[in-house]
């Protein structure tokens, strides 16, 4: 039973992750028809985000103490960020330590504005070309993209830790009545999945509480009626492609602590996440949801011992085998709607 | 002739010659210039023109004539290396029976995939053959890498099938029970064709100019030859006019009455094929064969080349291979030291100017402009390179057409 539970445990984060990146690629594929095969790459610029603000901050400037030395007798030089010299240690200190999730506040602007321009600027000339070509123009946006973070940020990772507070494990088990240290989970992965939970409802409370979400949904499903009733259904779309690229780069600002990022990462995760959408449903928001915490689970219980000694190699597949035998017996998707992407 | 037309005829024509002659056109200048790192006529970059070649032009034949966008067909290459690294540890170190079963392999391989696959279109497919592709490479690096059945007394599963990590190698063990298992000193034999070794090569100085020819170029040169004729062969027959009817509009095919999978299902199976020649010569060129092949990294290579170049045309996939294998090996030596002395004749802020603005994008960075090659050419020219030399062609004989006053026919070169 506690095994059972760690492993759910440990799918959460993975499957927050891909549940995210699905859902703003579902949301663009439901909105504007547009197969973005550099949705990796806005998850990867958003967790560059939290690189670079945590880069800025340290700027630092250096003094000389005459007061101490360090080992060879000479006066030790002390390395002071302006943020602390300026706002003092405690504030300042305490910005530095927060400054992961302090990029979320930094990374929605930036991604905002990258999904309006990649929009605006390149996608909107593709709405009329067949999906192939929407897949070979973003994928070659996405080498482009993540070649430019290689130019700037070198080719490895870059560990960028979380808040003092969340670094570290707690004994997860005592607190729905296991016994002590059967399951130990870490407090980030946790936040993890609270922060995806929190973004995937506001999404979904968005688009069903407010009167712009109305609009959009209107459109999504009978575009061409809405723009009769003299809506500009376009303007609404493009902030929904930012909005989507707001999800996913905030998904990579949180991930950063849990794995440093490189600039790679987007394409691992994509290529995963395309799978994911595809099994919860092409234009199926909770099926995206779904099946992203859906697959990140069965990811973590096919790593489990007693199972790779089953059917050995079986965690490397599983995603992949799931994704066939669905489509093969549901073309649809778990959740798929009727008529979309069936010609 | 061949059962061509000429056109047809003068364009595999072309292509002959260029390839023979490929040691004298890469190589264009002298061995002590300064543009001697700009010289692409050594054997290893040839090969791997040649043989990326053929695997673009078995893409094509998929790709460009029935519309199914494959992102997992890097999978087929992994098994046909594998397949003809078998055969040289198992049989001898013939090249041919290696090519043999890794096409035949290939094939096999690519019937189950493609079975299952082509019962989606779209996206999904591509979806499916990518979840495929990328299935056969955890499998080729983990689980097919471990023992069988323990190792055996020749010490052949003792890595398993694939070997995983460091990929399948030839050893000393090995039985090759129709050839040599060692060769007079000892080492492991090379692969060969009749006794003529892939390694082998001749140079010819000629003054400041050095030619390499290895047999091993000419022997892949000669196999993307037969291939090129037999794409030449499928565009040109009633069949490869049915997968075009099916790129053009499978539904009505459907409503005509006639099943059209069948017809897509073997432009799979050949495109595999093609595939699995393709990674058979790459392991006979240099006996490895590794997991890596079979990423999905490779299979979105031979899509970029194939767009690059022209899809839907001829010659376009093979020219598409050569561009970016040139970049990948020429282009990325390029580092600022050589820059700073191209650009030696401006005046110092300028130069370092220029430096500055090109070095993002030659060196480490050439995945950069290959990126954005890749993106113009997909927004800019659909048709790839092919087309836009076909619309400089065409510019030419507009103005020859009007200082002469007559209209002339143009005919697309593909």
């Amino acid at each position: 039973m506690d095994a059972i539970i760690l492993q759910i445990l440990n799918g959460l984060d993975k499957g927050s992750a891909y549940a995210l990146i699905a859902l703003g690629l579902t949301l663009i594929f439901g909105t504007l028809g547009v197969v973005n095969f550099a949705h990796g790459a806005l998850f990867m610029i958003g967790a560059f985000c939290a690189v670079t603000l945590s880069r800025i901050l340290n700027i630092s400037f250096t003094t000389i103490d005459e007061t101490r030395t360090d080992f060879l007798g000479n006066p030790l030089k002390v390395d002071t960020t302006y943020i602390e010299h300026w706002l003092g240690p405690d504030l300042g200190g305490g910005i530095l330590n927060w400054s992961v999730p302090l990029s979320i506040l930094f990374a929605i602007p930036i991604m905002i504005l990258v999904g309006v321009v990649m929009e605006r600027g390149l996608i909107k000339h593709f709405y009329k070309r067949p999906h192939a070509d929407q897949i070979l123009v973003t994928f070659g946006l996405a080498i482009v993209l993540q070649e430019i973070v290689k130019y700037y940020y070198g080719a490895n990772p870059i560990p960028t830790p979380a808040p003092d507070a969340f670094r570290g494990s707690f004994d997860f088990g005592t607190l729905i009545g296991f016994d002590p240290n059967t399951i130990i989970y870490p407090y980030w992965r946790l936040v993890y999945f609270a922060f995806a939970a929190v973004i995937i409802g506001a999404v979904f409370a968005f688009l069903q509480f407010t009167t712009f979400g109305m609009v959009v949904r209107a459109g999504m499903a009978d575009r061409e009626t809405v723009q009769l009733l003299g809506i500009n259904i376009d303007k609404r779309f493009t902030i929904m492609f930012g909005i989507a690229a707001a999800v996913a780069g905030l998904a990579g600002v949180m991930y950063v602590p849990i794995n440093p990022p490189n600039y790679h990462m987007g394409m691992d995760f994509l290529v995963l996440s395309f799978v994911v959408v595809v099994v919860g449903g092409m234009g199926s928001l909770p099926g995206a949801v779904l099946a992203g915490f859906l697959l990140g689970i069965l990811e973590s219980f096919a790593s489990m011992g007693a199972v790779i000694d089953l059917i050995p190699g079986i965690n490397q597949i599983i995603i992949y085998l799931v994704a066939i035998i669905i489509l093969l017996t549901r073309p649809r998707g778990l959740m798929g709607r009727k008529g979309v992407m069936e010609d | 002739m061949f059962g061509l037309a000429k056109k047809d005829v003068t364009l595999l024509l072309i292509v002959a010659a260029l390839t023979m002659l490929a040691p004298f056109i890469l190589n264009p200048f002298p061995v002590d210039s300064a543009m001697a790192q700009f010289n692409a006529g050594y054997p290893d970059l040839m090969q791997r023109f040649v043989i990326f070649g053929i695997f673009a032009i078995g893409f094509n034949i998929l790709f460009g004539l029935t519309g199914y966008l494959s992102f997992g067909h890097a999978a087929f290459i992994g098994v046909g290396s594998y397949a003809a690294m078998w055969m040289f540890k198992l049989f001898g170190m013939n090249v041919l029976p290696a090519l043999t079963l890794a096409v035949v392999m290939s094939g096999l391989f690519a019937l189950l995939i493609g079975y299952v696959s082509l019962r989606r279109s779209g996206i999904y497919f591509s979806i499916l053959t990518l979840a495929f592709a990328q299935m056969s490479y955890a499998l080729a690096y983990s689980v097919l890498a471990t023992d069988m059945d323990g190792p055996d007394e020749q010490g052949l599963l003792q890595k398993g099938l694939t070997g995983g990590e460091t990929g399948l190698q030839l050893t000393l063990q090995d039985p090759r029970i129709l050839g040599q298992q060692t060769t007079a000193d000892g080492g492991i034999p090379v692969p060969n064709l009749f006794g003529l070794e892939m390694r082998s090569a001749t140079e010819m100085v000629m003054g400041d100019w050095v030619f390499t020819f290895s047999a091993g170029y000419y022997f892949s040169a000669v196999v993307m030859l037969i291939a090129f004729y037999l794409s030449i062969r499928i565009f040109r027959s009633p069949f490869g006019m049915m997968l075009r009817a099916i790129k053009c509009n499978n539904t009505r095919m459907t409503y005509t009455g006639l099943n059209a999978r069948p017809y897509a299902l073997a432009a799979f199976v050949i495109s595999g094929m093609y595939a699995g020649l393709a990674g058979g010569l790459m392991a006979s060129m240099d006996p490895l064969a590794g997991p890596e092949r079979m990423f999905w990294t490779a299979s979105g290579e031979v899509v970029l080349m194939t767009i690059l170049g022209g899809v839907g045309t001829l010659i376009g996939p093979v020219l598409g291979a050569g561009v970016i294998k040139y970049m990948e090996n020429i282009v990325s030596k390029i580092n600022s030291d050589i820059l700073h002395s191209w650009f030696a004749f401006l005046p110092d802020g300028l130069e370092d100017l220029v430096v500055t603005m090109i070095y993002p994008f030659v060196g480490k960075g050439w995945h950069l402009t290959l990126g954005l090659m890749f993106m113009l050419v997909v927004i800019f020219l659909p048709g790839g390179l092919v087309e836009g030399g076909q619309r400089v062609a065409r510019l030419f004989r507009r103005k020859k057409a009007k200082e002469g006053k007559k209209s002339t026919q143009s005919t697309p070169a593909e």
